[in-house]
């Protein structure tokens, strides 16, 4: 048992060790995105008024004067102390302006997961228990119809009905209307600060606020995860340990959920990871409709003003997220699926 | 010989293709939808009733009627012109972000399949590292740093799709690399390239159809998001990302032509490739049907 438990340790530890090489190659990318800008970061600093003195001397102070690999050792020096430079257009630290947003946008995606979840998983297994049968056919038309959808586009559409039709949405304008004060800050997420102080309408209006945009995120989802649910589903079903389950008479509910649908959960968890790296870059777009003030916004401001520290920041944070996921997802299916070792990869 | 042996076997795969599409009336459906688009992109500018650029402060804001199907914009610019002629600007963005990447994935996978060693290593590595990033947002990374015009939207597109050609490619020709056909290729007195391009590669190309037909609904999305957030196209382009962006200002007070039209035109841009790949893999590969 010791041995076991060694072994696993032994097993996270290499499968760290492997993202090493990935981080790597993120900052490196994210490094030569901001060298390769046209133009000279110098004589942009430097401001309109700058003579030919001024801009070298800016770049000296910037360290644009030394060999490539010598500022890609300061850049990632800067990156281990934290340092992503300085907004142009607000004056903070890059650091502390994604800090500030990111709760916004992580709880957002997270609801956002959770719904689709939620709602694609069971169906998936219904439409795969059930082929033919009407739910079959709305998990299909769901699933060829939901990768279609731009995201943006779904967003506009719901706001024109929720809010201008039917008036049931709040104001499509941030985390929560200005009748509401913002919870005392714990986690930065609302729904979780407002539920900490005891402040139930302060939680309803943030909810109120999240449904639009969360849904919107979850019909984008949905489609790739009910689409694998199902297919997963479909092969377990068909496969020769059910048949044997279900010939040694266990019950209906014990073949669905002991035998199919936990090796079924496998492929439905690499489908999480990658619908997780589309999430990320659809929170853009999503936040950009519904003046979400996430780190998405934060980087669609920055991309309008040419500001490029902060968009390089928000770059490097979202790959580093999405690194982190896979690495969870990863370790997750060690625990779904024990026969997995990462000795073998 | 040959001749006798290829005759059946041509007519076995166009009954298979007739088959597949008698069977699923809906890819025959997207197909025809395909060509709907293909004409609005080719003949759309001159079949449009209004000069899309045109503006008339007169008929600002106008619900759909008869003179103007999807009614008018803020500027009195007719919403269905603008749609129609934006078909052309986003097909060409796409097709040419798809193309790029399956040329560039083609040669990278190809190389890396068939040689390995060292040339494979070092591409796993690049291909890793690009699809460490959320692609969207690598997309906007590299327009923000290459500079905001379209074709680095469509260089962007281009870049977050490679990898999924060259692993494509990669795994399809490095299951053929020994094969009887490509040793006798070899016999036969033909180079390393010309076997790998001439023998080895080709049969690669079917599912490589399929992987583009999915891809240029994605490479359309993607470059229509870009636009929606105010990157690449500028207004007042008629496209249809920027369309939706600008008709999402109004859809607070109500008038909702602005946007659901365009949005409308992309999904089902989007949804035709969409079903079209999956046409395509029916025809391509029955098993992998779901």
């Amino acid at each position: 048992m010791a041995a076991a438990t060694q072994g696993r340790v032994a097993a996270v530890l290499s499968r760290l060790m492997q993202a090493l090489p990935v981080v790597f190659g993120v900052v490196l990318v994210s490094f030569l995105l901001t060298r390769a800008l046209p133009g000279d970061p110098a004589a942009y600093f430097a401001g309109d008024a700058a003579t030919p003195e001024s801009i070298a001397e800016t770049r000296a102070k910037l360290g644009l004067d030394k060999s490539m690999p010598e500022q890609f050792l300061i850049y990632v020096g800067d990156l281990l102390s934290g340092d992503l430079g300085v907004s142009l257009s607000t004056g903070q630290p890059v650091t502390t302006e994604l800090a500030r947003r990111l709760p916004a946008s992580l709880e957002l995606t997270l609801v956002a997961l959770v719904v689709s979840c939620g709602i694609a998983i069971p169906l998936g297994v219904l439409a795969a228990t059930r082929p033919g049968s009407w739910i079959d056919h709305l998990c299909r038309v769901l699933v060829t119809a939901g990768v279609s959808l731009p995201t943006f586009f779904t967003g506009v559409a719901l706001i024109y009905v929720f809010y201008y039709l039917l008036g049931v949405a709040p104001s499509p304008i941030g985390r929560l209307d200005f009748v509401y004060l913002e919870p005392d800050r714990v986690t930065g997420f609302f729904l979780i600060d407002a539920a900490l102080a005891g402040d139930f309408e302060t939680w309803l209006g943030a909810l109120e606020q999240l449904a639009l945009p969360a849904a919107t995120l979850a019909l984008f989802t949905l489609a790739p995860l009910a689409r694998m649910t199902r297919a997963a589903m479909l092969s377990a079903l068909s496969s020769d340990y059910v048949r044997t389950a279900k010939a040694a008479g266990l019950t209906t509910g014990k073949v669905l959920f002991g035998y199919a649908f936990r090796n079924a959960l496998l492929p439905v968890v690499t489908t999480l990871g990658m619908v997780f790296s589309f999430t990320l870059g659809a929170n853009v777009l999503v936040e950009k409709v519904f003046a979400w003030p996430g780190i998405g916004s934060f980087a669609v401001e920055a991309l309008v003003a040419s500001d490029y520290a902060a968009v390089q920041g928000f770059v490097l944070c979202m790959a580093l997220l999405f690194v982190a996921l896979n690495l969870v997802i990863d370790m997750a299916y060690a625990m779904i699926d024990p026969r997995i070792g990462f000795a073998a990869k | 010989m040959s001749a006798l042996a290829e005759a059946p076997r041509a007519r076995g795969a166009w009954a298979h293709v007739v088959y597949v599409l008698r069977d699923n009336p809906v890819t025959l459906l997207s197909f025809s939808m395909f060509a709907v688009i293909l004409f609005a992109a080719i003949f759309g500018p001159a079949l449009a009733p209004y000069d899309p650029l045109a503006t008339d402060a007169a008929s600002a804001l106008q619900p759909p009627s008869a003179s103007h199907w999807f009614g008018t914009d803020n500027l009195g610019r007719d919403v269905f012109s603008r749609a129609l002629v934006a078909t052309r600007l986003d097909l060409l963005i796409s097709v040419a972000a798809v193309l790029l990447s399956f040329v560039i994935g083609s040669v990278l996978g190809a190389a890396a399949g068939y040689w390995g060693g060292w040339v494979d290593a070092g591409l796993s590595r690049v291909l890793d590292t690009i699809m460490a990033f959320p692609l969207f947002v690598l997309a906007m990374g590299i327009v923000a740093a290459l500079g905001n015009t379209v074709e680095n939207i469509v260089y962007a597109t281009a870049i977050i799709n490679v990898p999924f050609y060259a692993r494509l490619v990669r795994a399809e020709v490095n299951i053929r690399r020994e094969a009887g056909f490509a040793l006798a290729a070899r016999l036969g007195g033909n180079g390393h390239v010309r076997t790998l391009a001439f023998h080895i590669f080709p049969n690669a190309l079917p599912p490589m159809m399929v992987q583009v037909s999915l891809n240029l609904g994605w490479a359309i999305l993607n470059a229509a998001g870009l636009s929606f957030i105010g990157l690449g196209v500028r207004p007042p382009t008629a496209e249809w990302g920027i369309m939706v962006a600008e008709g999402a200002n109004f859809i607070v007070s109500g008038e909702w032509w602005l946007a659901i039209f365009p949005g409308l035109c992309l999904m089902i841009t989007v949804f035709t490739f969409n079903l079209m790949g999956d046409g395509l893999r029916d025809i391509v590969d029955p098993r992998r049907r779901t």
